[in-house]
Parts: structure tokens; C-alpha cells; sequence
């Protein structure tokens, strides 16, 4: 039970940054932020950075198959969805780098098991099973320094284990997403009373909001594409912060697109989009210390490359992940390109690069965990895969 | 058959108690019936944490008056900074007491006989001890005597203030005839409309005016007595001579008089009536049938208002284990459930939050009232679309999110439909699945 103590500390805000008090630093914190963005439920790699130049992308793409017109050209024929339109200049100055086809080594197709193993970073995961990035929270801050925070409410997974982290989180709860009110309304329909309220306050949602001039209307009701960009650019100014945390990891959801998720515009555009503007907010709240941050935006799985009978894709293999910051090497594709002929029991596209190998790299050459602790404690179900080299700029 | 027993398995634990805990539902399957009667045995366990006593936060509230504390913003401040810290050790300590007891019926009794007897926060000046009053007045009493009950709750310190009762002053009586001040109807008008006989039950303003009179004198013991905050009967402000309450003679008899009316109101049909109907909206249905009202009305009168025995009556009950399920949970109904369901008790502020968002933050009843117990009251268009927002960011708040498909077996074994498994089963996350679950009719309503 919590104390009256604590009770009163609690009480001073619901904007408070729980387990952060100001001492707790026993020196000032290294200049090395690193950000872990979540993304739940299955990115379509190949829609957020479509391999254009791939000779069978037009036809295993289908409908699917982005307007070149509307992309963002990269190299070796890829390109970025116009929803990440915002993140070319980070491509252009070299703050971003993209791997394309990468996996995380498990070829489970459920949603729960791979982001639990996603997470934990082990081959499977019991009751007491803690993340990767508590366990190289351990190798790169030893004592009681907090330099891990978890941004939006729960610590997930990858940040759970041994060594305290922060957390912040809004006071307010987000609107429920489109997605979500899609699973939820069947069920609603059969209650006499339930359905029609809920239609009811959908349409005077969607009315007030188009009265009072608010563009997103009903969409952005969202843990979805508009709620990223407040949690990520509280990241951002928190970690920006000269005796801030450190280390973060945030969410994001709305990726499950089975239904209709459409090309150049629509439900995965609008989260494209979300994640672009979220990212771009993080980097400014940042300030100067974006020189020394890098960020993996990583996902549980990717999603069948046809079409599936409802204009969406089902859940496949290899996706996209994406590495951007200050102190990435970027400007470039990493790994190498599976291609779109020879799939994934005839339907995914293969794995060509692990993403643990790029988050080796990261964790080596960014935050200094030597490789020998990363075999053995933060992976210790890898150990033979090597950290990628030259993922993080090489320091002067 | 199983299908069977995990309804009524579900009924038990979600109409009588919040919502079965991790692994409780195979329990209560092999005798639903059986478990809930026998927590009508069960000693009401208390509440996990010390909580103040109200004598004492009456006594301060007295004081901080006295010093004209409340005047000084520094010294007004500080006073609420602790008024806020018990109010969350309250809510936090009813809630995990929903989401942990092993008696969840009395529980939800102690819910029920609170909003029976409503003292609500809207009034400042009983903020330090509206959960004094449900732990001091109603949990000892939810399987007693309904006089007990009654007494306890009428005489409170947080009762005798929320309705005015503390300042109010027989005409005639000796401190009456010098001031100015007299009478407050507030008490005698609630316990005749509300506690008792209820709306239709057959009473006069004539009636009204006869019980205020009788509990002239009901008030707290003052700074400098002997125990601060406590009950206390003053004569001198006790109207004297024989007052006619519903057609009898009370003799003038200081504070027996007005316990001597509140015994002959607790033994009256109409309170009997009010009381069966209102337990048979809570468990049964908005509308209970009227058969069930009959039966359980007669049970409180046979027994004296036996409470134990009413309630056991309730649960024998035939109507009150059909489904589709007929009740919608309130919104405090619906987090402690979750709480219970999950085993995960959010911090204070954000139960708090959660309560004030939905509309029914703990101890803020609008009125004498309480709170509605019929679903459309609480079904609106924005009230939905607020349920579904609480649930997600429930699920996202879970420390460690289980298997939601685990976990809506666990809640409600075979009896969850087809549907909203498949739906929970497709969810993109542990979190979104376990939001579905909860945000779904089949947990929205018990």
C-alpha cells in the first residue's frame, strides 16, 4: 500500500514525471540519447518505404502499389511514402537511415508473442521476463542513476527490469482511434442500448468538431496518428534537458491495417504521417542534444506484400525500421534487399537484415556497451550475431 | 452444460461482486448460489491502509473554523493538501478492497447502502470524513439490522453536516428562544424521502416538520468537550413536548424520542417497499419485476429488516440470474471491476481522474440522492465514446498487460461470445485486446 507520504507527493500533479526527483543524478549524465519508438501492430515496410525500383513491386503490390508521382526518391530505387514527406531533409543532411527488410529473427505471426519477444530480446519470455533496454540500461549507467524514462503511462516491456526508470505520461486520456471503434462496433451493434450511443456520439463528435473548424474530426480520434506527436515531443524536451533522462521508450499503435489502408492517402498515410510529424517534433524539442541522439523506430513483424480481399495486408514478415538522429550515419539504405520474386512461404518478404544486429550496433557505438556484455546479457539468446558496423557516426 | 455454469458463475461474480479475479471463476462455477450466500457469513475485512477517523477530522475542520484558517489562502491551501491526500487514501483504499476481497458481495453492499445514504463532498465542509462515514456507519452494518444501519448512518458526524442537521435549533427549545435561528427541515425531509419510507411513501409536510422537531439536538460534540466530532444529543436545543409523526404521539423524550422514530420508520411497510425495490433496480434489473420486489419487501418485514436474511433473498432470487445481463455497470462499478479483473489498482490521482472524467467520482454524489442506478443515466452518446477512452487508457496504463485472450477466459470462461472472443483474438496488441475486452458490452454490463 502506498504510504500518506507518497500519497501527498502524488498528488502534486498528474503532469509529474513520476520516480524523477532532481538529486538523483550522483554525476552529470553522458551527452548519448537514445530513443526506442514502438510501433504495434505490424508496420507495412513496403508501403512506408516501397522498393520502387523493385522490377516486381507494381504487380505483387496490386492496388497497393504507391504513385512513384507522389514519393519521395530515394536511392537504389526505394522511396518514402508521402506521409513521411517530412523526414526527407533528416534523409538529406544524413540523419536517417533506413533498413529495409529487417526482422527480428522470431517468425511468429501474433501480434501479443512477437512484441513480447521483440522486446524482451529473448527466445521466449516467461512472467519475469525483463527487456533488452533495462538490461543495457544496466551496462551503460551503473548505480542509481534514472536515465531510463518511459513516455505515455506504462513502462512497456523492453524498458521493464532490475534498474528503476521515470515515467511521464498526459492527464488526459487519448480518444479511442478509428481502428479501435471499427473492432469495438460489432459488438456494439447487438447491445440494444450500447450501439445506439455509441453511433450517436460518433455523429456529434464528428459534427462538433466539423463546426468548430477542427479539420481531424472523429479520425484523429487516436492513440492513433494525431497523439504521437504530443508524447514524442515530450520525449524530446525531457531527454533534451541538461540532467534529463537519457534513455527512452514510447509507443505507437494504429499499424494493424487489414482493412482498406489504403496508398497515397488514408488510414496508414495519416499514421505515416503522425509518425513523421512525431519524430520531426522530437528532433526540434531536442535542441542541440539531436546531435548526440539516435532513434530506432521498430516494428513487431511487416505485413503480406499482396493484397488481402479487403484492400489491406495481412500480417507478414520482414518490414522497415528506421534509425535517425544526430549521431546516425545516415543519408543511405542499410542491407541488403531480399527482392519481391523468391517471398516468405510464397507471401512475405524475407528478413535480410536482423534489427537486433542494427540495435547492437547502437548500443555499442552509441551508449558504449562492449560487445562481449551485449552477447552475453543484453541478447544472450543471439550471441552470435554480430552488431552491425557504421550504423552511428563516427565521433571527431 | 459448462456453458451454463459459466453464465451463472459470471452472474455471481460480476451482479454480486465486481468481476471474478485471476483463476476464480472455475471456483465459484462448481456452486455460484452457494458462493455468494456464504459471504453473507464473512466478516467485511478492512480497509488495507490507516485511515483518520472522522472525530478527529471533524475536530480539525471545528478548529481550522475557529482559527479563521480558512480565510488565510496560505493556511487554506495547506489544509486542502491534506483533505486531498485523505480523500485519495479513501479512493484508493475502497477500490482495492473491491479488487482484492475475498467477500466482493458486501462489498458492493457497502457501495449500495453508501449511495442509499448519500453524503456527498459538494458540501466542502465533509471532505475529511465522507470515507470515514462509509467505513464507520455502513460497512459494519451491511449484514445487520436495517435500524442499525440506520441509526449509524443518521447520526454520523458527516451525515448530521451534509444535511444540516448540526445547526438546526428547536423553536421552543431554551438556546431557540434567544437566537434567531431555528429549524432545518434538511435531515427529517432526506430520511423520510430517501432513507425510509421514500417518495410515495405516504407522508405529510406535516410529517416532515414533526421529525425535524424529534431530531432537534442531534449534533457533535464541540472543541472543548470531551471527544470533538463525536455524536451528541444537546437538550437545549431540543424542541420540547410531544410531537405526531405519521399519525403517533412522541412523547417529549430528548434523544430517545427521535430513536424511538427512526426504529418505528425502519419497522414501517413503505421503508420495506422502498428498500426491496431499490435492492432489486441494483441487482435485478432497472425495472425489477414486481414479484421480486414483493418477495424480498416481504422478507424485510418478516425479519425485522434483517439484512442478512433480505439479502439472501435477493440472491435466492430466480430473476436476479438471468441473462442477457440487464444491469449497466456505473462508471465506478466499471474500474473497480477492471481493477479486480486485471489485479491492477491504478495510483490514487488517476483513479481519481478516471472517476471525474466518467462522471462519478467517489463521494461527489450530485444530490441526497446518490447516484442513478438505471442505465440511462449513464449510457449517453459522450458517455459511451468516454467508457471506451477510459478503457484504452486503462489497458495502456497496465504495469504488465496479460494475454487478453487469457484473460477474457479467465473472466468469463465459456460463457463469452463467439464474437467478442474472435474480436480480442484479432486485437493488434496485448493492450489494445485486453481495452477490447473491457470496453465490450459483455463487461460493460453485469
Amino acid at each position: 500500500m502506498t504510504s500518506r507520504r507518497e500519497f501527498l507527493a502524488l498528488s502534486a500533479g498528474l503532469f509529474a514525471v513520476a520516480g524523477l526527483p532532481g538529486a538523483v543524478f550522483a554525476a552529470a549524465p553522458g551527452e548519448e540519447r537514445f530513443v526506442l519508438v514502438l510501433l504495434r501492430g505490424a508496420l507495412d515496410g513496403l508501403a512506408a518505404v516501397p522498393p520502387l525500383g523493385d522490377p516486381r513491386y507494381a504487380e505483387k503490390r496490386g492496388a497497393l502499389a504507391l504513385d512513384p508521382a507522389g514519393c519521395v526518391a530515394l536511392d537504389h530505387g526505394f522511396a518514402l511514402n508521402p506521409g513521411l514527406k517530412i523526414l526527407e531533409p533528416y534523409y538529406r543532411r544524413g540523419e536517417l537511415l533506413i533498413v529495409p527488410a529487417s526482422g527480428n529473427g522470431y517468425r511468429t505471426r501474433s501480434h501479443f508473442d512477437a512484441q513480447d519477444l521483440m522486446e524482451c530480446g529473448l527466445a521466449t519470455k516467461t512472467r519475469e521476463t525483463d527487456g533488452w533496454l533495462n538490461r543495457a540500461l544496466a551496462l551503460v549507467q551503473k548505480g542509481d542513476r534514472r536515465l531510463g524514462l518511459a513516455v505515455g503511462g506504462a513502462v512497456p516491456l523492453v524498458l521493464r527490469g532490475a534498474v528503476p526508470v521515470a515515467s511521464w505520461e498526459p492527464a488526459n486520456f487519448h480518444p479511442a482511434n478509428g481502428d479501435f471503434l471499427a473492432a469495438l462496433g460489432p459488438l456494439y451493434a447487438k447491445d440494444p442500448l450500447f450501439g445506439p450511443a455509441l453511433q450517436l456520439g460518433l455523429k456529434t463528435q464528428s459534427m462538433s468538431s466539423a463546426v468548430l473548424g477542427d479539420a481531424s474530426g472523429a479520425a484523429a480520434r487516436g492513440f492513433g496518428p494525431k497523439s504521437f506527436q504530443p508524447l514524442a515531443e515530450a520525449a524530446g524536451k525531457l531527454l533534451g534537458a541538461a540532467d534529463g533522462p537519457r534513455i527512452a521508450a514510447l509507443d505507437m499503435y494504429g499499424w494493424d491495417t487489414h482493412v482498406a489502408q489504403g496508398t497515397g492517402a488514408g488510414r496508414l498515410y495519416e499514421n505515416l504521417a503522425g509518425l513523421a510529424s512525431g519524430l520531426d517534433a522530437m528532433a526540434q524539442a531536442l535542441g542541440p542534444a539531436w546531435r548526440n541522439t539516435a532513434v530506432i523506430a521498430v516494428t513487431e513483424f511487416g505485413r503480406t506484400v499482396a493484397v488481402n480481399g479487403t484492400n489491406g495486408t495481412d500480417h507478414g514478415t520482414a518490414s522497415v525500421m528506421l534509425v535517425m538522429g544526430g549521431a546516425v550515419k545516415g543519408g543511405r539504405l542499410y542491407g541488403d534487399w531480399p527482392g519481391l520474386d523468391r517471398l516468405q512461404d510464397d507471401r512475405d518478404l524475407r528478413v535480410a537484415t536482423d534489427s537486433r544486429a542494427v540495435i547492437k550496433g547502437v548500443l555499442k557505438d552509441h551508449l558504449g556497451v562492449d560487445a562481449a556484455s551485449l552477447a552475453r546479457k543484453v541478447f544472450p539468446d543471439a550471441p552470435g550475431l554480430a552488431p552491425a558496423e557504421g550504423i552511428i557516426r563516427a565521433s571527431l | 452444460m459448462v456453458a451454463v455454469d459459466s453464465a451463472k458463475a459470471v452472474i455471481a461474480a460480476s451482479r454480486f461482486g465486481f468481476a471474478p479475479r485471476a483463476g476464480e471463476l472455475a471456483t465459484i462455477a462448481r456452486d455460484p448460489q452457494g458462493w455468494v450466500l456464504r459471504q453473507l457469513e464473512m466478516t467485511q475485512a478492512a480497509p488495507p491502509v490507516d485511515l483518520p477517523a472522522s472525530a478527529p477530522m471533524v475536530a480539525a475542520l471545528l478548529e481550522a473554523r475557529r482559527d479563521k484558517r480558512l480565510q488565510d489562502p496560505d493556511a487554506k491551501r495547506s489544509l486542502n493538501r491534506q483533505l486531498r491526500a485523505v480523500y485519495l487514501a479513501e479512493v484508493e483504499a475502497r477500490t482495492s478492497l473491491a479488487a482484492t476481497t475475498d467477500a466482493p458481495l458486501l462489498e458492493r453492499l457497502t457501495r449500495f447502502w453508501s449511495n442509499h445514504f448519500t453524503v456527498s463532498c459538494i458540501r466542502p465542509a465533509i471532505r475529511g470524513f465522507a470515507g470515514a462515514f462509509e467505513r464507520e456507519a455502513i460497512r459494519p452494518h451491511v449484514t445487520a439490522r436495517f435500524v442499525d444501519l440506520l441509526i449509524a448512518a443518521e447520526q454520523h458526524p458527516a451525515m448530521l453536516f451534509y444535511l444540516d442537521q448540526v445547526v438546526s435549533i428547536g423553536p421552543h427549545s431554551r438556546a431557540g428562544e434567544r437566537r434567531s435561528r431555528g429549524l432545518n427541515e434538511n435531515l427529517g425531509r432526506e430520511m423520510l424521502e430517501l432513507h425510509t419510507l421514500g417518495v410515495d411513501g405516504g407522508y405529510t409536510q406535516a410529517d416532515v416538520e414533526a421529525l425535524a422537531h424529534i431530531l432537534t439536538g442531534w449534533s457533535i460534540e464541540r472543541l472543548n468537550m470531551a471527544e470533538p466530532g463525536k455524536f451528541h444529543f444537546y437538550p437545549a436545543i431540543h424542541e420540547p413536548g410531544s410531537k405526531v409523526l405519521l399519525g403517533k404521539t412522541y412523547r417529549e423524550d430528548g434523544l430517545a424520542e427521535g430513536e424511538a422514530a427512526l426504529r418505528d420508520l425502519a419497522a414501517h411497510p413503505a421503508t420495506a417497499q422502498h428498500i426491496a425495490t431499490k435492492l432489486a433496480r441494483h441487482f435485478i434489473a432497472d425495472d425489477p419485476p414486481p414479484q421480486s420486489v414483493r418477495r424480498i419487501a416481504t422478507v424485510f418485514r418478516d425479519t425485522g429488516g434483517d439484512l442478512k436474511r433480505v439479502t439472501a433473498a435477493l440472491v435466492d432470487d430466480e430473476a436476479a440470474w438471468q441473462t442477457p445481463f440487464a444491469k449497466v455497470r456505473t462508471p465506478e462499478d466499471l474500474v473497480a471491476s477492471a481493477c479486480r479483473a486485471t489485479g491492477f489498482t491504478p495510483p490514487a490521482p488517476m483513479l481519481v481522474n478516471s472517476l471525474h472524467l466518467l462522471d462519478q467520482q467517489s463521494f461527489f454524489a450530485p444530490s441526497p440522492a446518490g447516484w442513478a442506478d438505471v442505465a440511462s443515466e449513464w449510457v449517453g452518446p459522450e458517455a459511451v465514446l468516454h467508457r471506451i477512452d477510459w478503457c484504452q487508457a486503462y489497458a495502456a496504463r497496465l504495469p504488465d498487460p496479460p494475454d487478453p485472450v487469457g484473460l477474457a477466459e479467465s473472466m468469463f470462461g465459456e460463457a463469452l461470445p463467439a464474437e467478442t472472443g474472435g474480436a480480442i483474438r484479432r486485437a493488434a496488441s496485448r493492450r489494445e485486446g485486453v481495452a477490447l475486452l473491457l470496453a465490450a458490452p459483455d463487461f460493460q454490463r453485469r
